[in-house]
């Protein structure tokens, strides 16, 4: 797979879908900290997301990077924008701007922290891998 | 590797008249979190605030500093 086709996936499911996370693993198995706590707030909102794990290919991270001139993963996009990585994430779920930017009602007792128990804990809202993995070995 | 103070030295030649303070979350050298207080930040969004201070590292983010975390205010 060319970079221009990674680049070209990658911009293409910012543009498809509503809620995007680019993750270090996923949502089920985060292979970081700041993936998991990510993944833990839309996963405590209950909204639906895809996400997409960056590690299978490094090329994966660089085209990201580039096109969202952002250099750390996580990164959250919401209709096609890039809202931040964890700091923004959490800072905004903690305040409420989160659900209200995603539509979606804040769940009780939101002044708790989106810890790693409680990311594990809920249930994933995720629609499922978007398969960048399989076209890669093509 | 670089030190708290690195980061914070460079943060404040970017951003002159912020304060700055920088903390070394592992103590590896390598997962640094900055906060950063700047009128620079005035008018800016979040992520335009976030960009500023990651703007000052380029490729070192991801790199050899493998994780910033960054919170930013203004005075």
């Amino acid at each position: 797979m060319e970079n221009t086709e990674i680049r070209d996936f990658i911009s293409n499911a910012i543009d498809e879908n509503q809620v995007m996370l680019f993750m270090k693993g996923t949502p089920e198995r985060p292979a970081c900290g700041f993936s998991m706590r990510t993944a833990g707030a839309l996963n405590a909102l209950g909204v639906q997301y895809a996400a997409l794990d960056i590690l299978p290919d490094p090329r994966i991270r660089e085209e990201l990077s580039k096109l969202a001139g952002w250099p750390t993963i996580p990164q959250l996009f919401v209709g096609g924008e890039l809202i931040g990585g964890c700091d923004i994430v959490t800072e905004m779920y903690e305040s409420g701007e989160l659900a209200e930017r995603l539509d979606v009602q804040m769940p009780e007792e939101p002044e708790e922290r989106v810890d790693e128990a409680e990311a594990a804990q809920a249930p994933p809202a995720h629609q499922g891998s978007i398969q960048l993995e399989d076209r890669l070995e093509g | 590797m670089p030190t708290t103070e690195d980061l914070r030295l460079r943060i404040e030649q970017a951003l002159p008249n912020s304060r700055v303070s920088v903390e070394d979350l592992t103590g590896g050298g390598d997962h640094f979190r900055a906060e950063v207080t700047s009128n620079r930040f005035e008018g800016l969004s979040r992520i335009e605030q976030h960009k500023l201070v990651y703007g000052v590292f380029g490729d070192e983010v991801g790199g050899v500093i493998h994780a910033l975390s960054i919170k930013t205010s203004t005075p």
